[in-house]
């Protein structure tokens, strides 16, 4: 039986782990060059900083999963710098992209591990050099040693806007400001007699309390303004207002933005696999069952790529996708090691929720953001442009959703797929509708989910 | 926009050349490092007049950092190992 396992974050390594305990020998596919995913990325070859230099307090949790992505590469057919830009399920086949050269393979069974990216809030400046996704940050410095610019200031949401601040400042990188949308209020109210993760609170309260105690400026329940430079290629400051509408203007060389993770799903959508809006999480989402079973028969889908968790989560998910895998083969699955895993996701899941009404998507920041503001930086196609489209006085009457509006304006018909403004354009478009994010849909994956060279494709080989 | 150079710096340095010009850059460095952390100040402009670019998400998700190294054609800068002798220009 030939399963493939594409991702080697968190989720693929624990899905390979209990592949290969099972005797099998899964196609492992990671379109880096080193597994990890990008929560546990190692950096390249001379560089020298220990785990606990580079993963602070998952340091363990890190090197565990390093111990068992190691160990699994050489019982797998470890396929590094491979990247998966379509999947034609009829025939079970995966089409492959490896220095320059494209290839197909066929497989009885895929576990998708494909993991998630920042989801942002465009504001006016955002496009200009100087402006990174605070995951862009987070891997600027542990993969390269390098902060972003030499003051920074952090905007978003999320445990990861902390986290990264936190990252920062113990690296010695001057942080001039770390602004949250979130209002004080709501955060503890959403946590308040809410079921948390007491560990992961914990860990949150000591970034705010290390990066206050630093005298790094921390402002709560902000609105961000603009993004603005005397050159086009630098920033000079982060226009912003505070809780109480006091304007404020914070001299920066660079930002890091973002607000929470979205999943990386094209793979699971190509394949066909159905994909629903998760309203806690304000996420598009494959459909799936407890064990990662979609209703696609031999396509199975783990961690963040399936429904945003975390790190802890996808490890769990990955390795119960791999029983469920071996289950439908009939082959001998531990239904133990399920039975467990299980117990502790539903736990997880209760967590999440909290977590998710504590560091809520900001909705009507993104529905009203300026006309003028470039939604789209693959196409340049401002906010102002799409709500022309969703009038019905238009050349083509109003775009009733998402795609309609793509074929419109060109929004989301760029280079990245619309995975950089998707979220944030359904809402401006929702807004102009009078529907929600449910209601206006998503944009549909194409392949290949990521630009492939020309000469490349016409080479195919199966 | 510049990067900072804060840890991990003490590798080898190699030689690139970026629009016609000799560049240094460090062993390991991916190419935005590289670029960004030298003088580069941009990657790109982008195709609609809206001004310079030097990419977004750093994890090869965005494809806003593309630039041309000879022989391999566009590439994201990002997730591309800068390497001694390459040549390299603006996308």
């Amino acid at each position: 039986m030939k399963v493939a396992v594409v991702g080697a974050g968190p989720a693929g390594v624990r899905a390979v782990e209990q592949l290969v305990r099972a005797g099998l020998r899964p196609l492992w596919l990671d379109e880096a060059p080193d597994g990890g995913g990008r929560i546990y990325q190692r950096p390249p070859a001379g560089f020298r900083r220990g785990a606990a230099a580079l993963y602070g307090l998952e340091a363990k949790r890190a090197q565990a999963l390093h111990a068992a992505l190691d160990a699994a590469k050489p019982a797998a057919e470890w396929r590094p710098d491979t990247l998966v830009w379509d999947v034609t399920w009829a025939e079970k086949r995966l089409h492959l992209l490896h220095q320059g050269r494209a290839e197909a393979v066929e497989v009885d069974a895929a576990i998708l591990c494909t993991g998630a990216m920042d989801r942002v809030v465009p504001l006016p400046g955002w496009t200009r050099p100087g402006v990174t996704t605070l995951g862009g940050a987070q891997i600027a410095l542990k993969a390269q040693g390098c902060a972003i610019g030499p003051k920074v200031v952090f905007l978003g949401s999320g445990p990861l806007l902390w986290l990264v601040a936190y990252q920062y400042m113990k690296a010695g990188a001057n942080v001039a400001a770390v602004l949250d949308t979130t209002g004080f209020r709501r955060k503890l109210g959403a946590l308040a007699g809410a079921p948390h993760d007491p560990v992961t609170l914990a860990k949150g309260l000591y970034y705010v309390a290390r990066l206050r105690a630093a005298g790094v400026r921390v402002a709560e329940g902000v609105t961000p303004l603009a993004i603005e430079g005397e050159q086009p290629d630098a920033i000079s400051a982060l226009r912003w207002r505070d809780a109480a509408g006091r304007e404020h203007s914070t001299a920066c060389d660079a930002v890091g933005l973002g607000w929470g993770v979205r999943p990386e799903l094209q793979l699971a959508d190509l394949a066909g696999v159905p994909i629903g809006f998760d309203t806690v999480q304000h996420n598009w989402v494959p459909q799936r069952d407890a064990l990662g079973r979609t209703p696609v028969p031999g396509l199975y889908v783990a961690g963040d790529g399936a429904g945003i968790g975390g790190a802890v989560v996808a490890e769990m998910a990955g390795a119960c996708a791999a029983q469920a895998v071996l289950d439908d083969a009939g082959l001998p699955a531990d239904q133990k090691l399920v039975n467990r895993l299980q117990r502790r996701l539903r736990r997880q899941a209760r967590f999440r929720a909290a977590l998710e009404r504590a560091f809520p998507f900001p909705i009507s920041l993104a529905a009203t953001m300026p006309d003028e503001t470039i939604l789209c930086r693959c196409e340049a196609v401002t906010a102002g442009e799409l709500r022309a489209a969703a009038a019905p006085e238009g050349p083509h009457g109003a775009a009733p959703e998402v795609n309609r509006a793509k074929a419109f304006t060109r929004i989301g018909m760029g280079r990245c797929q619309g995975r950089v403004c998707g979220a944030a354009a359904a809402e401006v478009l929702a807004a102009q509708l009078g529907t929600d994010a449910a209601g206006i849909g998503r944009l549909r994956g194409q392949a290949p989910v990521k630009p492939l060279p020309m000469p490349a494709w016409q080479g195919e080989s199966a | 926009m510049r990067l900072v150079r804060l840890a991990d710096q003490d590798r080898p340095e190699i030689t690139f050349c970026f629009e016609g010009a000799a560049c240094t850059a460090r062993e390991g460095d991916t190419l935005l490092t590289a670029l960004l952390a030298g003088l580069a100040g941009f990657l790109r402009q982008s195709e609609f007049e809206d001004g310079p670019r030097a990419g977004f998400c750093l994890m090869g998700a965005c494809q806003d950092c593309r630039v041309m190294v000879e022989g391999q054609g566009r590439v994201r800068a990002c997730t591309t190992r800068c390497t001694a002798g390459m040549r390299v220009r603006r996308a």
